[in-house]
């Protein structure tokens, strides 16, 4: 998968608001579907599913061992996509520095 | 300085939001997104020129522009949906080279208190991979150095 792919998987995972909310969990420590299914006015299975989106998109894993198989936070995939917002966002940055430095040029 | 004057971003599934202050009002902002001249110093990386090919900022009208520069040079064209000053600016934007792949941006500005402002940016492509694949597009003379501007508003400076 080219890192374009991975990004567009990523964001795709994570253009979901239940997704998002699951991720910002995760990040405080892994948790079981139960656990995750707590926070949501939904059902079991609708959580199941975005959890199965997430761990497709690589955003978390399960675990193969624990008779639970707590949902784990990977840290990769988010970090890429971080990246790629980064640039772009330096990118608009350096454009419109250009632009505050030809507005304060022509506000008394 | 406030924080907010430098850019916040955050991408959905198809686009790009962001939002940047400035410390000049919303008509100051608005027309320097839509007077030809203003555009051509701020915009497309330093170290290249900016050519404007056509650039009628009403609403209907259309803007083409090319950015050369030791690099190459890239061509982008698109019109505007509506111009309605000094608040809201809708526009397609689309690279020459990659015909059937245009994005549409609305850009709203908001006076804020002391003469500052706020511009709001939202970018929608047609697909995930068109928004990613934008930033390789545009970033093949990103890194050059800016210099044009600087040495531009330098003379200005000098000369005034």
């Amino acid at each position: 998968m080219t890192v374009q792919q991975d990004l567009a998987t990523t964001f795709a995972a994570l253009g979901d608001p239940v997704r998002r909310q699951i991720v910002e969990r995760l990040a405080l420590g892994d948790a079981t579907v139960n656990q995750l299914a707590a926070l949501f006015p939904i059902t079991l299975q609708a959580v199941s599913r975005h959890i199965k989106v997430l761990e497709a998109a690589g955003v978390v894993s399960r675990s193969r061992v624990a008779q639970t198989r707590p949902v784990h936070l990977e840290a990769a995939p988010l970090t890429r996509s971080a990246d790629w917002l980064e640039a772009h966002r330096r990118r608009l940055e350096e454009r419109y520095a250009r632009l505050d430095e030809l507005l304060e040029k022509r506000t008394p | 300085m406030s924080n907010e004057r430098t850019v916040t971003a955050r991408a959905g599934e198809q686009t790009i939001a962001f939002a940047r202050e400035f410390e000049a009002p919303a008509a100051a902002v608005f027309e320097a997104h839509t007077d030809a001249g203003l555009l051509a110093r701020w915009t497309g990386p330093r170290g290249t020129e900016l050519t404007m090919r056509e650039f009628d900022a009403r609403t209907g009208g259309s803007w083409s522009y090319v950015i050369s520069g030791s690099g190459g040079s890239w061509a982008f064209h698109g019109c505007f949906h509506e111009v309605t000053a000094p608040r809201r600016l809708v526009q397609t934007f689309e690279f020459d080279d990659d015909p059937g792949h245009p994005s549409l941006e609305v850009l709203t500005f908001t006076d804020l208190d002391g003469g500052r402002s706020r511009l709001e940016g939202l970018s929608l492509f047609l697909s995930v991979p068109d928004r990613d694949a934008m930033l390789d597009d545009l970033d093949g003379g990103m890194d050059e150095n800016f210099r044009r501007l600087d040495e531009l508003l330098a003379a200005r400076e000098t000369a005034a």
